[in-house]
């Protein structure tokens, strides 16, 4: 937190002796820069999604910039560390809107901060784009408010589309605490029985758990149970694959988009052999058919973070960057930064390809994607593949 | 059903062996301070990330570990002599309160040196299941528990047959008259942090492959471990362990029998009736003389 407010307050300093210099040197054409406003949870529980949307935004602000920036504007990213606490989340969206006069924000990376500021930005008539997955963010639909993820709801349909198809009709729930976990699961035990999906066992884990056998145990001596799903992101998901592993469980586990990266293969190790779950284009990027129209942004943007961070990519810096690039689509639809012009502009997306899927947005739809942007991916030999 | 309450009683004795590590942690430098040093969880985590960096520098886990372990204890006597120390005329609440901002500095130090994701270690030997009774345990549960074992075997030589053991117990038990027959308690008070500081590390090391690790793993395990001191009666050595061994099987078999959704709930109200009935703990000193 420190080091951005650090880098930002010396931004606005520098901002200021050219200015300054500006001022004296001859006629003033320096034009505002357009601020995009972030707030993630770069530290804390979340950081694991928070860290990589905060690299794509710094990574891709920076291309922006080298290549003349939008509308012969240079952009301006002003981003906190909301650590995952709603509460800070709502001091930074209010320094965000009132001190720093932010054109359009994009963060909130997790569904708890994203929440908390909603209020903020509706109030204040501000263009927002949260990259956290629960529906309630967009349902109902509010005026100001988009995002990038894929549903909680839309990964339980996708899910039990897939269990259906290899005819599970009795499945276990394991999940954990936090906000995303529990969402998922109320949202999965509203569709379940859509698609003819019995949950016969509910199970539970604490905040920082470090043992699931427990849970797993009763779950496995519970008869009937064909398949297992566990709604989270973090530590919980891959503890609970470990533990499957350790119990020698047979049954098919679900995880969440949640855990969608290389980092939980890694964590998991060989326990997340054969582990399914509905994730972005972007972890199979390479694998995608050449015909399929995501596969060329999501092969640029892999290569691009890839080759600049040294690290794997994760589909959470894939949200930061649809919707950055959905904001600047918009401003320069919009022709400025004119908040209400910018709002419509967003909300008339139409058929953008992002490394999540194709955006198209309308009154009704502050998300855009449809099922088709989750593929159902299976690990295999400590790699996400594609399941036909 | 037995094979399903062995798999409990297995679990809940793996999760205590640790609980059970850190609360041995708190009790030493209780012994030797009447303090309670709440950044013991992040001696934990030190441990584990110190090994998770040094063998992802390609350095043997026989290297890595010991490397590791000396790491926290070195981190744990600078706490000592930069924090502690200097703050030696003030009250324990005082202290107290300095051993909080010390774990607040450490894991955001951590946070820095290291980085804020998840890191799992290489389990030491292999990583195919052991049944037991039908219950399946992991090679680095055996680990866990044998190595709790032998660190409460060798504390008990330490403390029972050492001159400076008994130079420790002898300042818990009466710090000025320990000072009196010449015994150097600020030198005590500078070791204890440096012992369990090395203890925590071990609890870190030993967990890291079965739980993962990563910047804030103390906050909880730190919680839990001073639950579990505090169950067995804070200061007593054999209280820590089965306190910490009470606390994990009482959690597995919660969840186990009971729900997985209260099973922390069940454990913390165990620990209140226990405390209810007994205020000093399962093994506390009885008598008001600490105040």
């Amino acid at each position: 937190m420190k080091s951005t407010q650090v880098r930002n307050s010396l931004k606005r300093g520098l901002a200021a002796v050219a200015a300054t210099f500006a001022l004296f040197t001859g006629p003033a054409v320096a034009q505002e820069p357009i601020k995009i406003g972030a707030f993630l949870a770069v530290t804390g529980p979340a950081a694991s999604l928070g860290d990589p949307e905060q690299k794509t935004l710094e990574l891709y602000v920076g291309k922006i910039n080298a290549a003349g920036g939008v509308l012969g504007r240079k952009l301006q990213l002003i981003s906190y560390d909301a650590a995952g606490d709603a509460e800070k989340a709502r001091t930074f969206a209010k320094r965000l809107i009132e001190q720093d006069k932010v054109d359009v924000i994009v963060g909130g990376t997790s569904t708890g901060e994203t929440m908390a500021v909603i209020p903020l930005v509706e109030a204040a008539q501000i263009p927002f784009i949260s990259l956290a997955g629960a529906v309630v963010i967009v349902e109902p639909v509010k005026k100001w408010v988009f995002k990038t993820p894929h549903t909680d709801r839309m990964a339980c349909e996708k899910i039990f589309i897939d269990m259906q198809s290899r005819k599970f009709s009795k499945i276990a729930l394991i999940s954990g605490p936090g906000g995303f976990d529990k969402s998922m699961r109320a949202e999965c035990l509203k569709l379940n029985k859509k698609y003819g999906i019995d949950v016969i066992a509910d199970e539970t884990y604490g905040g920082g758990d470090t043992d699931m056998t427990a849970q797993l145990t009763k779950i496995k001596n519970t008869a009937g149970v064909q398949a297992v799903l566990n709604p989270g992101f973090g530590q919980g998901p891959a503890i609970v694959t470990k533990n499957y592993g350790q119990l020698g469980i047979t049954i098919p586990l679900y995880q969440s988009h949640g855990v969608a990266s290389k980092e939980f293969i890694k964590l998991a190790g060989a326990a997340a052999e054969g582990v399914r779950l509905p994730g972005a284009a972007l972890l199979v990027a390479d694998s995608l058919p050449a015909s399929d129209p995501q596969r060329s942004v999501a092969v640029a943007y892999k290569n691009e973070y890839e080759s600049h961070f040294k690290s794997d990519i994760s589909t959470f810096g894939g949200h930061a960057y649809d919707g950055l690039m959905i904001a600047v689509e918009a401003i320069k639809k919009a022709g400025g930064t004119d908040k209400a012009k910018v709002r419509d502009a967003i909300e008339s997306t139409r058929r953008f390809i992002g490394v999540d899927g194709t955006y198209t947005m309308s009154p009704t739809d502050h998300m855009g994607l449809d099922l088709s942007a989750f593929r159902m991916l299976e690990v295999k030999g400590g790699n996400w593949t594609l399941v036909k | 059903m037995s094979a399903q309450f062995m798999q409990y009683l297995l679990t809940g004795l793996t999760v205590g062996a640790i609980y059970a590590l850190v609360a041995l942690g708190f009790s030493i430098i209780f012994n030797a301070s009447h303090v309670i040093n709440f950044a013991q969880g992040e001696f934990v985590m030190i441990g584990g990330m110190a090994t998770v960096s040094l063998t992802g520098s390609g350095l043997p886990y026989m290297l890595a570990i010991p490397l590791a372990i000396v790491a926290a204890a070195l981190v744990g006597l600078a706490l000592e002599k930069f924090a502690v120390e200097p703050a030696r005329g003030a009250s324990v609440v005082t202290l107290i309160i300095i051993t909080i901002g010390a774990s607040i500095f450490l894991r955001g130090l951590a946070m820095v040196v290291w980085d804020k994701r998840l890191h799992a270690l290489k389990p030491f030997t292999g990583d195919t299941p052991i049944a037991i009774a039908g219950a399946a345990i992991l090679p680095q549960s055996l680990w866990v528990l044998g190595v709790t074992l032998a660190i409460v075997l060798a504390l008990s030589w330490f403390f029972g047959r050492t001159l400076l053991g008994k130079a420790m117990l002898a300042t818990s038990h009466n710090r000025l008259a320990a000072q009196l027959v010449g015994i150097n308690v600020r030198m005590v008070l500078f070791l204890s942090f440096g012992l369990s500081a090395a203890l925590g590390a071990v609890a870190g090391i030993l967990i890291a492959p079965i739980t993962l690790t990563s910047y804030d793993v103390g906050v909880m395990l730190g919680l839990k471990g001073f639950a579990a001191a505090i169950l067995g009666g804070l200061g007593s050595g054999i209280g820590a362990v089965i306190g910490g061994l009470a606390l994990g099987i009482a959690e597995t078999m919660s969840a186990g029998y009971l729900s997985s959704a209260y099973k922390d709930a069940i454990a913390f109200v165990i620990i209140l009736a226990v405390l209810f009935f007994m205020p000093s703990g399962l093994f506390g000193k009885r008598g008001g003389e600490r105040v």
